[in-house]
């Protein structure tokens, strides 16, 4: 019997099956498209963050993935199995945003019988030492803080040791202090090769812990790549100017701008080569009032997924 | 396949599905505790229906007058007993609704739980809180001794009011699913105290007045009737049994209809 399949991952392990995947898949409410055409391939072993503004369709993608929801079209798999099936045999396990917990029954008596309902699962003392919450056990779920109780959610996670870890917005509403313990929790626990997808909006949190990152805007991918790529949207700079009548399709054909906005008189223009911009505008346009500024890494994330319709600056 | 230690994968194929759903005694022995833990749910569901009993069935008059093969206190008693089984019932069933408003159902979807484990666990202790007013019903009325009946009228009175309280456990689900809120029960008390005075467990109703056939077709009726069947002997009616399987019916395709559509919406 395997009692404890934990030994046997090992980082950077790689199957046949990626551990999520995602093709072609879209999501309607009636006349609302929460997801566009989301194609998606996560390996075995990854962290991966799925960073976007609310409402960009990460918690109904994450849905999804497990089950909960069933795609308007499109295949989700994990593991090569159907969600449900995949949660059947415990190998997907979700801390979720608003997953609620009995307020009248102990977090020992949460574990345990979130753990009778799996055919094997880790030991109770267990899971909830790794989640640092051995000295609660005997507490009422309802007089525990909200760091606790989402502690005490990825002590439930974390039982029937599962292959793939969602996390969707786990932070939200942790202190500094809190949210730092959560994530030194799930650090040491990815070390043993677990796949970790969460979802956040915050960038500091997607660079600081994830391997990979994926941007998504609007039900759409619109940027894939490490923290370093992600953060390497924001090398460009940001140039102001007040003009009378701006043109903004020959601003947006100026190679390397990705956004141009026009506001009253003001034109601002996010460019790679802000020379170049610069140029145009004093040589070509009654531009005055010129200022050229560095962006910085926020206002990068916010012209990714800012709710305009700029060209989407998709990294390969 | 069985490749063991350091391989570096999970062997999804290793990985097996909880047998029975993932029904189980140790989910089953913790929700029996959290009802019992319940305050509110212990004086509404095993107390009230005894101090109702002593206060309305125990006066002299209810112990000479006769009713059937017992007296007029063992019809109370008997009354009162399936009035707690169904309020009882009710409380089990309706636990859902504060497991939907709390947001515990959707936990228990990333959990290899079925539905129909879930929903059979919840039967099992509306069945066990049933069995529990009933037994505090019948428990306090042989203490104080003023109902007579012979003991196989006892016993057959108890189990009918017991097993046929299933029936509102169906309701308290089906309840539990239209109204998600932490305190469905707040509503549910009022209705039930008015469903049993229209089917005939606070007073005899004229079987042959308007208020009789109103009464005939209201659920507690075939209950009522049923479980004071054995005080009276003879054949039952078909119309009680009627009454209770249809109700039973009516019950359980309302709750499979509205778990249907909470699972498919989640």
């Amino acid at each position: 019997m395997t009692s404890s399949t934990a030994e046997t991952l090992e980082p950077g392990a790689r199957r046949s099956d990626p551990a999520v995947s995602l093709v072609g898949v879209t999501k309607d409410f009636g006349q609302v498209h929460a997801v566009r055409g989301i194609d998606l391939e996560i390996g075995t072993g990854e962290i991966v963050a799925f960073l976007g503004p609310n409402g960009a369709g990460k918690t109904t993608t994450i849905d999804m993935v497990l089950g909960l929801s069933r795609p308007t079209s499109g295949d989700v798999r994990v593991l090569g199995l159907e969600p449900r099936q995949a949660i059947a045999r415990g190998l997907v396990s979700a801390v979720m945003q608003t997953g609620g917990l009995l307020k009248d029954v102990t977090v020992r008596e949460t574990v345990q019988y979130t753990a009778s309902l799996f055919a094997s699962a880790q030991s109770v003392d267990e899971v909830l030492r790794r989640a640092g919450i051995a000295d609660l056990a005997d507490r009422k779920v309802g007089k525990c803080s909200g760091g606790e109780q989402q502690r005490l959610r990825f002590a439930m996670a974390l039982l029937p040791d599962p292959a793939l870890l969602l996390l969707d917005e786990p932070t939200t509403g942790m202190d500094v202090e809190g949210r730092r313990a959560f994530w030194s929790a799930i650090r040491a626990d990815a070390e043993r090769g677990r796949t970790v997808l969460f979802a956040t909006h915050y960038l500091e949190e997607a660079d600081q812990y994830a391997d990979r990152i994926v941007l998504v805007r609007k039900g759409r991918v619109v940027a894939d790549g490490s923290g370093a790529q992600i953060k390497g949207l924001a090398s460009g700079r940001t140039v102001r100017a007040t003009v009378t009548r701006p043109d903004t399709d020959a601003l947006a054909a100026i190679p390397g701008v990705d956004t141009v906005d026009v506001r009253g008189e003001a034109v601002i223009v996010h460019a790679k080569d802000s020379d170049a911009v610069a140029r145009y505008l004093l040589n070509q346009t009654d531009a005055r009032d010129l200022e050229i500024a560095a962006k910085g890494i926020e206002e990068a994330f916010l012209s990714l997924t800012g709710d305009d319709d700029e060209p989407e600056g998709a990294l390969a | 396949m069985s490749t063991r230690m350091n391989t570096q994968t999970i062997d999804t194929s290793a990985r097996r599905v909880p047998a029975l759903g993932g029904f189980n005694p140790t989910m089953l022995g913790i929700e029996l505790r959290r009802m019992l833990r319940n305050r509110r749910t212990v004086i509404f569901t095993l107390i009230m229906p005894v101090v109702l009993y002593l206060i309305i069935g125990t006066n002299d008059t209810y112990g000479t007058d006769r009713a059937g093969s017992g007296n007029v206190s063992a019809y109370i008693l008997i009354s009162m007993a399936a009035y707690g089984a169904v309020l009882a019932a009710t409380s089990g069933g309706a636990m859902v609704a504060s497991e939907r408003a709390l947001g515990w159902s959707r936990q228990l979807r990333l959990t290899p739980l079925s539905p129909i484990a879930y929903i059979a666990t919840k039967a099992i202790v509306a069945l066990a809180f049933g069995g529990l007013s009933v037994a505090a019903v019948n428990v306090a009325g042989k203490l104080n001794g003023k109902a007579e009946m012979s003991t196989h009228v006892w016993i057959e009175a108890a189990l009918i009011a017991w097993l046929g309280s299933v029936v509102f456990g169906a309701f308290g689900l089906f309840m539990g699913y239209l109204l998600p809120s932490e305190n469905v029960m707040q509503v549910l008390g009022p209705v039930l105290a008015g469903l049993a005075a229209l089917g005939g467990l606070w007073f005899p109703i004229d079987a042959s007045s308007t208020m009789g056939h109103i009464s005939a077709l209201t659920p507690i009726y075939g209950l009522a009737q049923l479980s004071r069947w054995p005080l009276y002997g003879g054949a039952p009616h078909l119309a009680w049994v009627l009454n209770l399987v249809v109700w039973l019916a009516i019950f359980v395709g309302g709750a499979a209809w509205r778990m249907s559509k909470d699972t498919a919406r989640v």
